[in-house]
């Protein structure tokens, strides 16, 4: 279900870092050497066999990440991000895997689109690629796509991200005929005629910088909606970035019903608020809209209770002319591959809100676990998909840095602590900074 | 819930400006507003002389900005530039390159071009005004942008309560009608709780944005509750912001019935303003519009000699004028 360029598996061994992989019970200095892109040995002075060796002391070892929510903009709108980008950014986030929205021009709801895609991403694609695909054709919420053939033809799971499935009606069909892909449906939950005319958060501060508000009720009752659709027809879901607290809720009770429910969460929403939206700066835009406090104490208690079990970045790559422009005309969306890691270890993880391990599970064996993927582990036989991080290492978030084609970062001009310094993913050395 | 205390709530505050504008009233202080009123009081004397030119902004350019249609905040500001001896050039958007697609930065950097000293721009869209004095040197003054900012608005009208009852400090002030859709009630609760006015916002519940209270008023939908107030000040029912289907309200026949400001609803002697354009007969009785009670007409000569203060003070208090005065008497 994922594809990539090919390439020389590598070997090398990792020497004195400390490797954290919780799913895997471990959490100590360890060498770890991969023969062939393959995980050989773990220990305390393994054999380096002649590889390369990766001086790790002081750093930290773990899975490699996987971000469930990217927007690659191929087709359509290669201006703004393309295959080689993105997963050239995604590399330099520390990801070894990512999936892609199928919210594109034209929208990846036909076997033929998603075809291409596929055969392009074998060319082009540094790190492995997942695709999802449209829930409905055109994502214009009428007709279903061809889910079983899009399923054969390796789509990852299905969404009409960007847009609500509306009608309770298709989308309950939706999830009773998507049961023969064995592939999940991702849905985003925003109920428009609440959201309509909304550019932020509605609050305290919508109130008085006058833009139109977008509540939270709008994210929420469709939240409850689906979580009510699924129990009915006993069908599991995953639901895309969410921002609100009583969605946070809605899926802590469905979880107490044995409602099979994933969910996932963004760094902005977890290290903003919508006093941000106060600089008017439009790489503060994005849908969802950046909550309350108390939205976002709901989220960070959520990872770390693991009500919501993943952290997408929900990269949103849009063109600096798109954006340069008043709040209320820029698209909404920032990008996030580059930025994640540094962005939760700066404010969640340094000032002891959320553990490390926690914030590494969720960026990676969380959303593996989520759409049924392969999941990154450090373990004698796994494929090598790591990342070795300093956590030392500040860093100035600026345009000139990023891989990515887009600079819409909600970060820029920022110091962060914490920085990917190589990223191994399928047993290829992918990123060394 | 989550200790989040230990966090920078805020990551991105707003940056200093190098340069002074005037693009929201929350950035002024209670000083900067008495040096304001006091500035606009002493142009007030001066208009009453026979020769109602000023030389003091000689040389200077201000530049009118209006994206969307205005009479008296575009004619004030003009006239204001003008008794100063300041050169003008208005712009309007309608029938110029922005009806071709411009974008705002081109057209702000094409007009920044001249070297204005000072850009006045209206905006349909929140923060057009900041964007505008990123991308130009001048010095910028938000006359209205989408339903954010008005503040020489709420300047003006300071101003009008100043001279109507000789002080500020505990006037109690019923803003009423479209909150929700109102710079001027933006401007004017910040305005007016910074200056010590107590104000009281009425009007339909789905008129009055969820949360408008943190910015230190009361809300409240009867509207009998005007007739405490020493003023009523009356918003515009902006039909031309309503979304089609939002049902706001059911028809403005029924708004005017529960919210219209009639004779009745008013005690004698009572304040009334208006920002304008009105709709008589929606939210103002003409008769209530044309009684001597209303500071209407105050208001838009306050516009005036607010405008003039503003500008005066720009061009004149900031560092860059300093400095410019310095290297003038060295010459």
């Amino acid at each position: 279900m994922l594809f990539a360029k090919n390439g020389p598996k590598e070997s090398l061994v990792v020497t004195g870092a400390r490797v954290v992989d919780r799913a895997q019970g471990i959490d100590a200095q360890l060498d770890v050497r991969v023969d062939d892109g393959v995980i050989a040995q773990l220990g305390t002075a393994v054999d380096r066999n002649g590889h390369r060796v990766i001086d790790g002391s002081g750093l930290v070892l773990a899975p490699a990440f996987v971000d469930p929510h990217v927007h690659l903009r191929v087709p359509g709108r290669e201006d703004e991000e393309t295959l080689a980008s993105g997963t050239a950014a995604a590399a330099a986030g520390g990801y070894c895997a990512i999936l892609a929205m199928p919210n594109t021009d034209p929208v990846v709801d036909a076997a033929a689109v998603l075809g291409a895609l596929v055969e392009d991403a074998k060319r082009e694609a540094l790190i492995p690629v997942g695709f999802l695909a449209a829930i409905t054709k055109g994502q214009r919420g009428a007709e279903l796509t061809e889910m079983a053939e899009l399923a054969d033809s390796g789509a990852v799971g299905f969404s009409d991200d960007g847009q609500p499935v509306v009608a309770p009606g298709l989308m309950r069909r939706a999830l009773q005929y998507g049961a023969v892909t064995g592939r999940k449906l991702a849905l985003h939950c925003e109920e428009p005629t609440l959201s309509h005319g909304g550019h932020m958060h509605e609050g305290a501060v919508s109130a008085e910088l006058g833009f139109g508000g977008y509540p939270s009720i709008a994210e929420s009752v469709m939240v409850e909606r689906d979580l009510a659709l699924a129990a009915y027809e006993e069908r599991p879901l995953h639901l895309l970035h969410l921002s609100a607290r009583e969605s946070v809720a809605a899926v802590r009770a469905a979880h107490e019903r044995g409602i099979e429910a994933t969910a996932e969460v963004t760094p902005h929403h977890l290290c903003l608020t919508d006093e941000a939206v106060r600089s008017l700066d439009s790489n503060l835009k994005m849908n969802p809209p950046l909550r309350s406090r108390e939205d976002r104490a709901a989220l960070i208690d959520a990872l770390r209770d693991g009500t919501i079990s993943s952290i997408a970045t929900d990269h949103a790559p849009h063109a600096r002319h798109e954006k340069e422009v008043p709040f209320e005309a820029a698209p909404f969306g920032v990008t996030g591959l580059e930025t994640a890691f540094a962005a939760l270890y700066t404010h969640l993880v340094e000032p002891g809100v959320v553990p490390l391990e926690t914030i590494l599970e969720r960026m990676s064996t969380g959303p593996a676990r989520a759409y049924g993927l392969d999941e990154p582990r450090i373990a004698v036989g796994a494929p090598a998909n790591l990342v070795l991080l300093d956590l030392n290492a500040t860093w100035r978030v600026e345009e000139s840095g990023f891989r990515s084609r887009s600079k819409n970062s909600w970060l820029l001009g920022e110091r962060l602590r914490g920085r990917v310094v190589a990223t191994v993913a399928e047993g290829r050395t992918v990123f060394e900074a | 819930m989550a200790e989040i205390k230990v966090m920078r709530e805020d990551l991105r505050p707003p940056k200093t400006p190098r340069r002074r504008h005037l693009v929201s009233v929350a950035d002024l202080t209670r000083d900067d507003v008495e040096r304001l009123l006091a500035t606009a009081r002493s142009f007030e004397r001066s208009l009453e002389r026979e020769l109602k030119k000023l030389p003091t902004l000689r040389g200077r350019l201000v530049l009118n900005l209006f994206f969307e249609s205005s009479t008296r905040t575009s004619s004030s500001f003009e006239l204001a530039a003008k008794r100063l001896s300041a050169d003008t050039m208005s712009f309007k958007a309608s029938g110029s390159s922005v009806d071709k697609g411009e974008s705002l930065k081109d057209t702000a950097i094409t007009l920044g071009a001249y070297d204005p000293d000072v850009i006045v721009i209206r905006h349909a869209e929140i923060g057009a005004p900041q964007l505008v004095a990123r991308w130009t040197n001048a010095h910028v003054v938000n006359a209205g942008d989408g339903k954010h900012q008005h503040p020489t608005q709420a300047l003006l009208d300071l101003y009008t309560l100043h001279e109507e009852f000789g002080r500020i400090d505990g006037l109690h002030v019923a803003i009423v009608g479209d909150v929700l859709h109102s710079r001027v009630a933006r401007s004017n609760i910040q305005a007016l709780a910074l200056m010590g006015a107590r104000v009281t916002l009425v009007g339909p519940p789905s008129l009055i944005p969820r949360g408008i209270e943190a910015l230190g008023c009361e809300t409240t939908t009867e509207i009998d509750a005007i007739k405490a107030a020493d003023v009523v000040y009356v918003l515009r029912m902006q039909k031309e912001r309503m979304l089609e289907g939002a049902n706001y309200v059911p028809s403005l026949r029924e708004y005017t019935a529960r919210w219209g400001v009639t004779p009745d609803r008013l005690r004698p002697g009572q304040k009334v303003m208006h920002p304008g354009p009105m709709n008589r007969g929606v939210e103002i009785d003409p008769v209530v519009a044309d009684a001597a009670d209303a500071l209407i007409e105050t208001q838009v000569r306050a516009g005036l000699v607010t405008r003039m203060a503003v500008l005066y003070d720009l061009l004149t208090h900031g560092p860059v004028a300093v400095q410019a005065a310095a290297m003038h008497e060295v010459a």
